[in-house]
């Protein structure tokens, strides 16, 4: 095996949008040879991306990519594996029908035939667990292994490749803290073999375990470069998160009503065994906002489709009402909604409108059964219409033709009409997920207020966000979410964001 | 005793006489299918490549000239496939629907049109068939070993060669395939043409082997049996090679069975026998008989963010 | 990379990309057409006078385009719901079977104003019940309708052999054909010509599929589920159960090609009526964009070719009918497969005049 040096990568100016979304806003960063470099932000901030772009996997719009001073081309991943450059892919990039040795050597079969490839790899397999301890049954198939297990095939693969620079995408996102820690031990095993390794992550524990130099970004810019010993958990987190302006709510004290929704020992695991919700228990009074903060991926999503009845859970109770459901006695969406409850989905677009539908049919998704818009078993036409200018008056969505595709409208236009119809058929309990992603400035003030308004209604709302100023200026109460667990409640006056956000790194319980 | 194998050697030459383009077409769809390409229009391309087969030999004289004028019709449509499904990323079904509705059509139309006998050939005679090689009467010609030859062929490639394990990994996860700095257009085209070569060889064979000139409509489903062939063996060569044998074994028999009567049981249904095939393949799908698991990105046009 | 087919504008997206890909299909038909040697605008020609001469051939075109509307509709209609119905053809071939058995079980009994509608009605039953098996096999047990419905297609056609062979056959009848229908039973048809009260039964279909589909809560959630699983999820519909009314639904109106053909035209139970209308029914749908209004105008379309094929054929013995079946194929192939193929082309060109 020759032994190479691990060149220096840079990235300059990088530039990078999907579609009218800027995702990459001129970055340049320097990824040091034979250390770990940290890429810390929160979800969005544009850091898989950025590592997609030096992989090849995308091309940046503007801006060069360099190793060892020279601009290199990456059009496509071959030519970041020819400049050792590896990655390991958040979504495992594994066959699962594949055994660990055919998974190996795809695309480095070392000849036409498999034998010689399967049986060379067999011994440098040997060789690399030996040195790096990553030890693995060659003939196992992927699909038999653990998540743990897999991504370490992952990172053979990658060094098989020859790779001396590694980039792990969110490589915990998926794992137990035991096995987190078994991969922190590999991470400094490869650096004093003089591997380069990259770490990307919004998990501010790992940065100070393992990373030697970290980089912070937020909103698709670099803002802040830190070496890890001179800084610290409180100050990354601040630096991640950043210090917006707080959009400050006219709001009154909440009158807390008596409770319409409570979750006791609520538990939902996946069909391959991975516990999403882990006893999760909350309560709902009309007339508050409940907060939920967390990062993206802690189980919040999944309560939200628990508590709408759109996935039904594993374990514990759940009340709406007067009705009482359970893993054997679930609710349905439907049923869910003539309980009144409604239910502002977290992606409106994949869930909560038909983006090739006119908006006046996106107005009654959920209620078309419902009269006035269904009468004698036929839609009317002109209710429905008049249903949607109605609410595209009262909150103000612009272009107020609902006979336009919604895919048309923006997003900050579409949420409003979402959330429109799901306020307007005055709910006892409204679950909102991600208010105002996407949504522009203008538009949040707007969606803020509506909240305020449904409470003081004597709604019982629950806000579900990763903006933590949002939680913190709606919010009567803040629960923090982490790893499908609520480790935490606080009262939004003796709350602040660092503190939060050491609690959503799961650096601290309170 | 005699009489016993005379019986089981006819039984077990017609079957194989059936099975023959079962089996070529069976391989041609796995490599398709590993490929992530669903190939619905193996009986278009069967078809179409029959009709040449017979109209070259009919014109040249010559059987070869035929199999190649098949390989060669099979794979403009493969081309075509692969043109629609790969770099058009259109609908993979509708691509073989159309496929198998021009192929009906334009055999007829341009049979008619140049030999003016309803759609069929001339009758082809001598050298313009492919004749048995070793037992005469029995009707072993060269693409029946063809046909045989191909299963091992099919299976070393597919389990031995870095190909095969390329074509394996883009039908289950073309992404994998792109991250590891491959293409994954080439190698599906490779799979659809290869696809393309042995429906084409199976054509050939229905017309200048098993039949003395090309008529209407003669594959009359067997590209949808070799599908089912498919299904049934699980998308493996061998067991999908015992399928075809099984569903020319069923047609040999149904042929036997016409207006006999078995005790106990009364006469059976030619028709029961010859949807035996589907209704197989039907149990198969639902999952009441094993569980048939297709390649993963089957179906799936790959689409890369940009 | 090849980028993402971005959108066109609206206008060039209903218009334009599905006109060029209906005169891509026809440049072939017109090159296949000279290849085997004949002027193809001269086909041209005799194809327009084939379709629209004559009262007698308008009739055929209407009688033709009767069977494409029912089963384009058909195809729409699960399209709609986001399933691929291939299985037209076996569904058209069990409807027939229905209203035929009603038929010849009550056409003795029931007057003309009953058997009619009884029979009718059975054709939807048993068509329904033919596409609501695979759509079974896909809601519950996991497996595709496209190969399930394929599948369907051949044990029809064994089944109706078999039936027609052993059991339906009339007394003392060589052909496998049943006895005929009593007149109750027959549908009023036009004198000297295949036209039949079918035709007002498709119109009617056009116009309860739209109303089905755009004014009703059912249709809307099909759409729905059609458009957007996961909204349809979120907005409480089960998608088992509306899996099972489209397949249904698309079943029921392939089966009324046995209205028209057993009812209409053969006043018995024959072999092979679908005739490739289930295959056929695709293109329809392709060309009409999955809406009635545009399956009626592309039946029409349909309908002209086939007869106006025939004609051709009769005019030019070098051609046979099955040209009309290359078009179509060739229509579904440019329209459907193909799709896209004009598009890059269409931004450069739209690009660059912007």
């Amino acid at each position: 095996m020759q032994a190479l040096t691990s060149a220096t990568i840079e990235l300059c100016d990088i530039e990078k949008s999907f579609g009218s979304v800027q995702a990459v806003r001129g970055v340049s960063l320097r990824i040091a040879a034979g250390a770990i470099t940290g890429i810390v932000g929160e979800n969005g901030a544009g850091k898989s991306t950025l590592m997609s772009i030096l992989y090849g996997l995308y091309r940046a719009d503007s801006g060069d990519v360099r190793v060892d001073g020279r601009p290199v081309e990456m059009a496509s991943p071959r030519d970041a594996i020819a400049h050792g450059i590896g990655m390991v892919h958040q979504h495992f990039m594994l066959i699962d029908s594949f055994t660990v040795l055919e998974n190996m050597i795809l695309g480095a079969e070392g000849g036409p035939l498999l034998a010689g490839g399967l049986a060379a790899a067999r011994t440098e397999l040997a060789r690399l667990a030996r040195e790096y301890g990553l030890s693995i049954d060659p003939d196992a198939r992927v699909a038999d292994l653990s998540v743990g297990e897999q991504q370490r095939v992952e990172i053979l693969k990658v060094l098989f490749r020859g790779a001396r620079i590694l980039i792990l995408d969110e490589p915990s996102a998926v794992l137990t803290p035991q096995e987190t820690d078994r991969l922190f031990r590999i991470l400094r095993t490869l650096k004093e073999r003089g591997v380069t390794v990259v770490l990307i992550t919004h998990k501010l524990r790992e940065i100070m375990a393992v990373t030697d130099h970290v980089y912070v970004m937020r909103q698709g810019r670099v803002v802040a470069e830190r070496r890890t010993a001179d800084t610290d958990s409180e100050e990354l987190a601040e630096l991640m998160v950043g210090r917006k302006v707080r959009l400050d709510l006219d709001k009154a004290l909440p009158r807390h009503g008596k409770v319409v929704l409570r979750a006791e020992q609520l538990s939902l695991v996946d069909e391959r065994g991975v516990r999403l919700l882990d006893d999760v228990a909350l309560e709902l009074r009309a007339g508050e906002i409940v907060g939920i903060a967390g990062v993206t991926g802690n189980g919040q999503s999944e309560l939200l489709q628990v508590l709408a009845g759109i996935r039904p859970p594993s374990g514990g109770r759940l009340t709406v009402g007067e009705r009482v459901f359970d893993a054997r006695h679930h609710g349905s969406p439907a049923e869910m909604r003539t309980l009144g409850l409604a239910h502002v989905p977290e992606d409106r677009l994949r869930q909560g409108m038909v983006a090739a539908f006119e908006a006046s049919e996106t107005s009654i998704l959920g209620y078309q059964d419902e009269p006035p818009f269904t009468r004698h078993y036929l839609l009317d036409g002109s209710a429905v219409g008049a249903h949607c200018s109605d609410l595209m008056e009262r909150f103000d969505v612009r272009p107020r033709s609902p006979g336009l595709r919604s895919s048309h409208f923006s997003g900050g236009n579409q949420q409003k009409l979402v959330l429109a119809r799901e306020i307007a058929r005055r709910p006892r309990v409204l679950l909102v997920g991600q208010p105002t992603r996407g949504v522009d400035i203008g538009a949040i003030e707007f969606i803020h207020h509506e909240l305020v308004r449904a409470r003081d209604a004597g709604c019982a709302v629950l806000v579900v966000s990763v903006e933590l100023d949002e939680i913190l200026s709606l919010a009567d109460r803040i629960l923090v979410m982490f790893a499908g667990r609520i480790v935490g409640e606080v009262e939004p006056g003796r709350a602040d964001e660092r503190t939060l956000g050491l609690m959503m790194a799961g650096a601290q319980a309170a | 005793m005699d009489e016993v194998f005379s019986f089981v050697f006819l039984m077990l030459a017609s079957t194989l006489r059936v099975a023959t383009p079962l089996v070529l077409c069976a391989m041609g769809g796995l490599f398709s299918e590993k490929g992530g390409i669903v190939d619905v229009g193996l009986e278009g391309k069967m078809l179409m490549a029959a009709f040449f087969a017979a109209a070259t030999a009919s014109v040249t004289g010559s059987a070869w000239a035929g199999v190649a004028a098949a390989v060669l019709a099979a794979e403009a449509l493969a081309l075509l496939h692969g043109l629609a499904c790969i770099t058009y990323r259109g609908n993979q079904v509708v691509s073989g629907v159309a496929i198998n509705i021009v192929a009906a059509g334009l055999t007829i139309v341009l049979g008619a049109a140049w030999f003016a006998r309803g759609g069929q050939t001339p009758p082809l005679v001598g050298d313009e068939r492919l004749l048995p090689l070793f037992l005469p009467g029995a009707g072993d010609n060269v693409l029946v070993y063809a046909a045989l030859l191909s299963v091992p062929v099919t299976w070393w490639i597919i389990a031995r060669t870095r190909f095969g394990l390329r074509l394996r990994a883009v039908g289950e996860m073309p992404l994998a395939v792109d991250a590891a700095g491959l293409s994954v257009a080439w190698l599906r085209y490779r799979a659809v043409l290869l696809c393309g070569l042995l429906a084409g060889l199976a054509g050939a064979y229905l017309s200048i082997g098993q039949n003395a000139g090309f008529s209407r409509d003669m594959t009359a489903g067997q590209g949808f049996i070799a599908l089912a062939a498919i299904i049934f063996g699980k998308w493996r060569p061998w067991p999908a090679f015992g399928a075809c044998l099984v569903f020319g074994l069923l047609d040999a028999i149904a042929i036997r069975l016409q207006g006999v009567r078995l005790p106990g049981v009364g006469e059976v249904p030619v028709q029961l026998v010859q949807a035996m095939p589907y209704l197989l393949a039907m149990f198969l799908l639902a999952g009441f008989i094993g569980r048939a698991v297709a390649p993963r990105a089957a179906g799936v046009p790959y689409v890369k963010e940009h | 990379m090849r980028p993402a087919y971005g959108p066109l504008p609206a206008w060039a997206e209903i218009t334009l990309l599905p006109l060029i890909n209906i005169v891509l299909a026809f440049l072939v038909v017109g090159a296949i057409v000279a290849v085997i040697g004949v002027d193809p605008l001269h086909a041209l020609r005799l194809l327009v006078v084939g379709a629209l001469g004559s009262p007698e051939s308008i009739g055929y075109t209407l009688y033709y385009a009767t069977n494409f509307a029912f089963t384009g509709l058909a195809v729409a209609v699960a399209f709609h719901a986001g399933l691929f119905n291939i299985g037209g053809e076996g569904q058209a071939y069990i409807g027939g079977l229905g209203c035929g058995l009603a038929i010849l079980a009550l056409g003795r009994w029931l007057p003309a104003g009953l058997m009619i509608p009884v029979g009718i009605a059975a054709a939807a039953l048993f068509g329904a019940a033919w596409a609501a098996v695979p759509g079974w096999l896909q809601a519950w047990r996991g497996s595709h309708v496209v190969i399930t419905t394929i599948m369907f297609n051949f044990l029809a056609s064994a089944l109706m052999v078999y039936l027609m062979v052993n059991v339906l056959i009339a007394p003392g009848s060589m052909t496998p054909q049943s006895r005929g229908f009593e007149p109750s039973g027959q549908l009023p048809a036009l004198p000297g010509s295949p036209l039949n009260l079918s035709i007002a039964l498709a119109v009617g279909c056009c116009f309860a599929v739209w109303v089905f589909l755009w004014r009703t809560p059912w249709g809307y959630a099909l759409r729905t589920m059609g458009h957007n699983p996961e909204a349809a999820v979120y907005a409480g519909t089960n998608l088992r159960r509306m899996t099972m009314l489209a397949m249904g639904l698309s079943g029921a109106l392939a089966g009324f090609v046995g209205v028209n053909e057993l009812m209409g035209v053969h006043h018995r139970i024959v072999l092979d009526f679908p005739a490739g209308y289930g295959f056929a029914g695709i293109a329809v749908a392709l060309m009409g964009r999955n809406h009635p209004l545009g399956i009626a105008l592309a039946a029409l379309l349909f309908g002209a070719l086939q007869q106006g094929g025939a004609e051709l054929a009769f005019e030019i013995p070098s051609i046979t009918r099955e040209m009309v079946v290359v078009i179509q194929g060739l229509i579904i192939l440019f329209s459907g497969a193909l799709v896209h193929l004009p598009r890059p082309w269409l931004q450069f060109l739209l690009a660059r005049r912007a």
